[in-house]
């Protein structure tokens, strides 16, 4: 199917093909409409998309400090200096921690209240309304309210407050390393954030389970609860629970807002982009950034084609 | 998948139970089992109205009743003048800022589904020789997310000498590979018939596009636009690096700003931040059909 749909506008199948054809001279027509319906588009895209990483690439190879352009030619040196144990090392690994907590907890709450949705008959729109509406929320005003109001070290903040009558005393949430209580802030205000987003992914997939095969299930002595989760629902959301993994992952590494937000350029927690930002728009170091973001696209373009997904993408849209 | 699978009305309204089916749907368990499942729903309820109560409870509130030693659940007075305070506080300049949001989103929308559906048109549909690698270099662009890439990005702009302008906000993020990807897949669904009968009655693809293909099409087109334009408000790292200079903050840069530095009263802050989500929770509210057909399009796709 996959083959089928990439090839279908260009394979003329159908009579219409025959009558345009019968029209006569219509073969510079076909040409020119199609530049004018795609052409702007690929003008931008060569001018903002390709053209930009073409650039990065050459700068990376060069010493690039306060300036943009490529004149002093290092090699490899950018790529040694990063890939040496330093702050870049650091921040995949920020990364990697954030992923392992953000990714796993926030699949199982997304997937678990889509399944409470699914099995209530009253209220179901008043509840996917809440726990969406937080979409609409931005990372900084997300910041906002955590750094200032839930998770403000000082005793007003709503968690300090919440601990102080049971007599805990007051907890610098953001400051404290040992132990990193800074992780309980930052997940779950992307947790608050993104849930309501992968409910609706779940929902969607849900819905699309035939009914029939719960009867089928049922038929067979499957128990309620447990055993048709395991092999009927699950089963059946294994399309939507990969996609789901993967947008995660993808999400998680392009993390920047909320730790810009909630830590700033705190060494202890800063994830490539915040390492990038500061790198690039503080030490004006343009060649180090060019080769950072050089590693990074390769990284995540490494997990994606690992994945299948891009070349999967015309047989999962049939 | 098809876009009639994805149908936002199925999300909220599933299929009735066939009357006079015996068992209940398996899906839904026991009495005691639904109970449980309410409970639990409640609870989650809570936790995810939490962070509202407090942005509008502070953001009317005085900062004295913020920051007192015992908690207030409400102001002791609602503190409207607070409004007036926000709006004419030079410092904080938050209309400038709400202006710039709104131009760089609806122009970002209008400019994403021009340039996307055009194109994804044309390679759904027109057949020409070269549209599948042209295509395929589309596509691997979807493979780089453009945060990643927002070094590059800065520096094409700044080439431009387009750093502290709307444009430099604006333009780069007119060309999304990913937007066109989802017209390209909706188009080859979209029923042939239609626009051949169009093309034969003289109208050119142009013609069969505007006047056949984008009036039957306003839901997909809504439900594109209504993810565009919230992503597109929130967004934050590109107009910080692009948007400079105070006078092109967006309000979510402006947000970012006086709560790093913290010059400005907490309520004040608060009440930005309401002002800020206001724009969406209206569309939240009245578009939320196209939001979540837009969401369970993009998500799944993507």
């Amino acid at each position: 199917m996959a083959t089928s749909t990439v090839d279908a506008p260009a394979v003329p199948a159908r009579p219409a093909s025959s009558a345009r054809r019968r029209r006569g001279g219509r073969i510079s027509g076909v040409t020119g409409a199609f530049w004018l319906f795609v052409g702007p588009f690929l003008i931008g895209l060569l001018v903002f998309v390709y053209l930009p990483i073409v650039w990065s690439v050459v700068l990376s190879f060069n010493r690039a400090q306060n300036t943009v352009t490529p004149s002093a030619f290092i090699g490899l040196q950018n790529y040694i200096d990063l890939l040496k144990p330093g702050p870049f090392l650091d921040s995949l690994i920020t990364f990697t921690i954030f992923a392992a907590f953000i990714v796993p907890v926030t699949f199982a709450l997304s997937i678990g209240l889509a399944l409470l949705l699914n099995r209530i008959r009253f209220a179901r729109a008043f509840f996917r309304s809440v726990f969406f509406l937080p979409t609409a929320c931005s990372y900084v005003v997300a910041s906002l309210v955590w750094k200032l109001s839930i998770f403000n070290g000082v005793r007003f903040g709503l968690a300090n407050t919440v601990l102080s009558w049971f007599g805990v005393p007051n907890v610098a949430w953001l400051a404290t390393t040992s132990p990193p209580l800074y992780w309980i802030v930052i997940v779950s205000a992307r947790l608050w954030l993104q849930v309501g987003f992968y409910m609706i992914l779940f929902l969607a997939g849900l819905q699309r389970i035939s009914p029939e095969l719960y009867e089928a299930a049922e038929v067979d002595g499957a128990k309620r609860g447990w055993q048709t989760f395991r092999f009927v629902t699950f089963p059946q959301l294994r399309a939507t629970s990969v996609a789901v993994l993967l947008l995660l992952l993808i999400a998680a590494y392009q993390a920047f807002d909320e730790f810009f937000n909630l830590l700033g350029n705190a060494s202890f927690a800063r994830p490539p982009l915040v390492y990038l930002y500061y790198t690039a728009q503080g030490d004006q170091d343009y060649g180090h950034g060019s080769a950072g973001a050089v590693i990074l696209a390769l990284l995540i373009m490494i997990v994606t084609l690992a994945q299948g997904r891009i070349f999967g993408f015309g047989k999962a849209a049939e | 998948m098809t876009v009639t699978s994805t149908d936002p009305t199925e999300l909220v309204d599933p299929p009735a139970p066939t009357a006079g089916r015996r068992h209940r749907d398996p899906r839904r368990g026991t009495p005691v089992g639904s109970a449980v499942a309410y409970v639990c729903l409640g609870l989650a309820t809570i936790l995810f109205l939490i962070p509202f109560y407090l942005i509008v409870r502070n953001a009317l509130s005085t900062d004295i009743d913020i920051t007192g030693p015992t908690w207030k659940f409400f102001p002791t007075d609602i503190q409207w003048k607070n409004f007036g305070e926000l709006f004419t506080d030079p410092s904080v300049n938050i209309l400038q800022s709400l202006r710039n949001s709104a131009v760089i989103a609806v122009l970002q929308t209008a400019g994403q589904l021009l340039l996307s559906s055009l194109a994804g048109y044309g390679l759904a549909r027109i057949p020409y020789k070269h549209a599948t690698k042209i295509f395929y270099a589309i596509l691997v662009t979807l493979m780089i997310p453009p945060a990643v890439t927002f070094i590059p990005s800065f520096i094409i702009v700044s080439q431009l000498r387009w750093v502290d302008t709307l444009q430099g906000i604006i333009v780069p993020t007119l060309f999304s590979g990913f937007t066109t990807f989802l017209f390209r897949q909706y188009f080859l669904s979209f029923p042939k018939e239609l626009e051949e009968a169009a093309r034969v009655d003289g109208l050119g693809w142009m013609g069969a596009y505007w006047r056949v293909v984008v009036p039957n099409s306003g839901a997909f087109f809504a439900a594109i636009a209504v993810i565009t334009f919230i992503a597109s408000w929130n967004a934050f790292l590109w107009p910080l690096v692009i948007g400079q200079d105070s006078s092109m903050w967006t309000v979510q840069v402006a947000l970012s700003t006086f709560l790093t530095a913290q010059t400005i009263n907490l309520h004040e802050l608060f009440l930005a931040a309401a002002v800020s989500i206001a724009p969406l929770v209206l569309v939240f509210v009245f578009l939320q059909r196209y939001l979540v057909q837009g969401v369970a399009e993009t998500g799944i796709k993507g």
